[in-house]
């Protein structure tokens, strides 16, 4: 019951019902950040299926994702798994919460980073 | 052939040079870019919240101004093009959402505008036979990697700008400049993105992997049309990856067009550049010895 309240929750953010998702990994396979995640998409989208949201939300996955859109391109299933990263990351910072502090941000990248990369990033993580 | 501009927050900040030479190329190709006159930032970013309508209400405004002015809104960062074309193709489709957003911004705009990228214009209008025909300067031979990342193709079924998988608008501009387009496997792929942000270099390995697929196959230069990638591919060449000249300097797809046109050196605006663009251009004779970049 608690489980498949919190994939509703879920589910009410990202618009997607992460129940068609088949889990043949072509996500993982080709996601640019994969080398850097704790748990690979596929593996977060399980986590969801399954209800247990509290691991998929203390993963750095969530935050490493890029929203690239290169897994759902190729999901056979048609699965918007960006979306449910998002959904992940905006249940922690609705709850007041962020990711990334911008007075801790490096001097080189204030000074160097594109404004879109600033303004991009910030949206994402806080 | 006219057309309203977006120019966006980061062509008038960090990439001023991508503004400059696509304005200057504009102007002698005889495109008009009319500049919208209240255009405010476009989010940097496609919300995937579809319980949240708010990030929508920037690009909304812009898109409701610019179909006063016409029916055909040009863009030149890949970023506000993604943004401005996804949030169009709501005010199109979606009924519920568009109503909120229309009663926010006191406007009916229905999604009634075409976004285009300035590449397509290039290809679409311009054409990319007359566009080699306008080039004084062939770059005769230039190993170029072009180098698309997310934001000008996905998701497809929107954006409808080329092939997802398989792309070659870039490769044919290119052409036309009279590049050696080099292909390389990357050149789809994500450079990491915002997550530039995260500390460390950590995020700088999807970038070198890029960097990597077209320095190994003999690119010269690599080229964007995005300032997060060209940000991203030229940092993670910081240090031991662009030392003894292996670096790959990474320019927009304009200021290699300015060059290719004939245009004068101030238009170009390369600044900050970790890989400097200057030598490499300098020795094939596209641009002077005075230059500084
Ligand atoms: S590619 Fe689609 S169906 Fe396959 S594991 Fe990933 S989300 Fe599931
Ligand atoms: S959108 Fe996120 S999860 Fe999907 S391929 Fe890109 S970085 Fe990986």
């Amino acid at each position: 019951m608690v489980s498949s309240e919190n994939r509703r929750k879920l589910l009410d953010i990202s618009g997607e019902d992460v129940t068609s998702c088949y889990q043949c990994g072509k996500c993982s396979a080709g996601c640019a950040m994969a080398a850097m995640m704790d748990l690979l998409p596929h593996q977060v989208i399980r986590l969801v299926q399954l209800g247990q949201v509290e691991e998929a939300l203390a993963s750095r996955t969530i935050w490493l994702c890029a929203s690239c859109l290169a897994c759902s391109a190729r999901c056979p299933r048609g699965v918007s798994l960006p979306n449910v990263m998002e959904s992940l990351r905006v249940t922690l910072l609705r709850l007041g919460g962020r990711h990334l502090d911008p007075v801790r941000l490096p001097a080189d990248v204030l000074e160097n980073a594109p404004e879109q990369a600033l303004v991009a990033g910030l949206r994402k993580y806080t | 052939m006219g057309y309203s501009y977006f120019p966006g927050c980061t062509l008038r900040a960090k990439a001023r040079g991508f503004e400059s030479s696509a304005l200057a190329s504009a102007r002698v190709l005889g495109i008009h870019l009319e500049e919208l006159a209240n255009w405010q930032c476009c989010g940097a970013t496609f919300p995937l919240q579809v319980d949240n309508s708010f990030p929508l209400v920037s690009p909304a405004r812009t898109l409701a101004s610019a179909r006063r002015m016409g029916e055909r809104l040009v863009t030149l960062c890949s970023a506000c093009y993604n943004v401005l074309k996804r949030t169009n193709h709501v005010m199109r489709t979606d009924a519920d959402r568009r109503d909120k957003v229309n009663a926010f911004i006191e406007e009916d705009y229905r999604g009634d505008l075409e976004v285009v990228h300035f590449l397509e214009v290039l290809r679409d209008d311009l054409g990319f036979d007359a566009l080699a025909r306008s080039v004084k300067v062939p770059l005769s031979g230039l190993a170029a990697a072009p180098y698309y990342g997310c934001l000008l193709l996905r998701p497809a079924d929107e954006l409808a700008f080329d092939d997802p998988e398989a792309p070659h608008i870039l490769e044919d501009f290119l052409s036309a400049l009279g590049c050696r387009v080099v292909d390389h496997p990357y050149k789809i792929e994500c450079c990491g993105s915002y997550v530039a942000l995260e500390p460390g270099e950590l995020a700088s390995g999807p970038s070198r992997m890029v960097v990597e697929s077209a320095r190994a196959r003999g690119a010269r230069v690599i080229v964007t049309s995005c300032p997060l990638c060209q940000y991203n591919l030229d940092v993670s060449q910081q240090g031991a990856h662009g030392r003894n000249g292996a670096g790959v300097p990474v320019i927009y797809f304009t200021q290699l067009l300015a060059i290719a046109l004939g245009l004068p050196e101030d238009v170009l605006g390369f600044e900050g550049h970790v890989i400097s663009p200057g030598p490499l251009l300098r020795s094939i004779g596209a641009m002077g010895s005075e230059a500084t970049a």
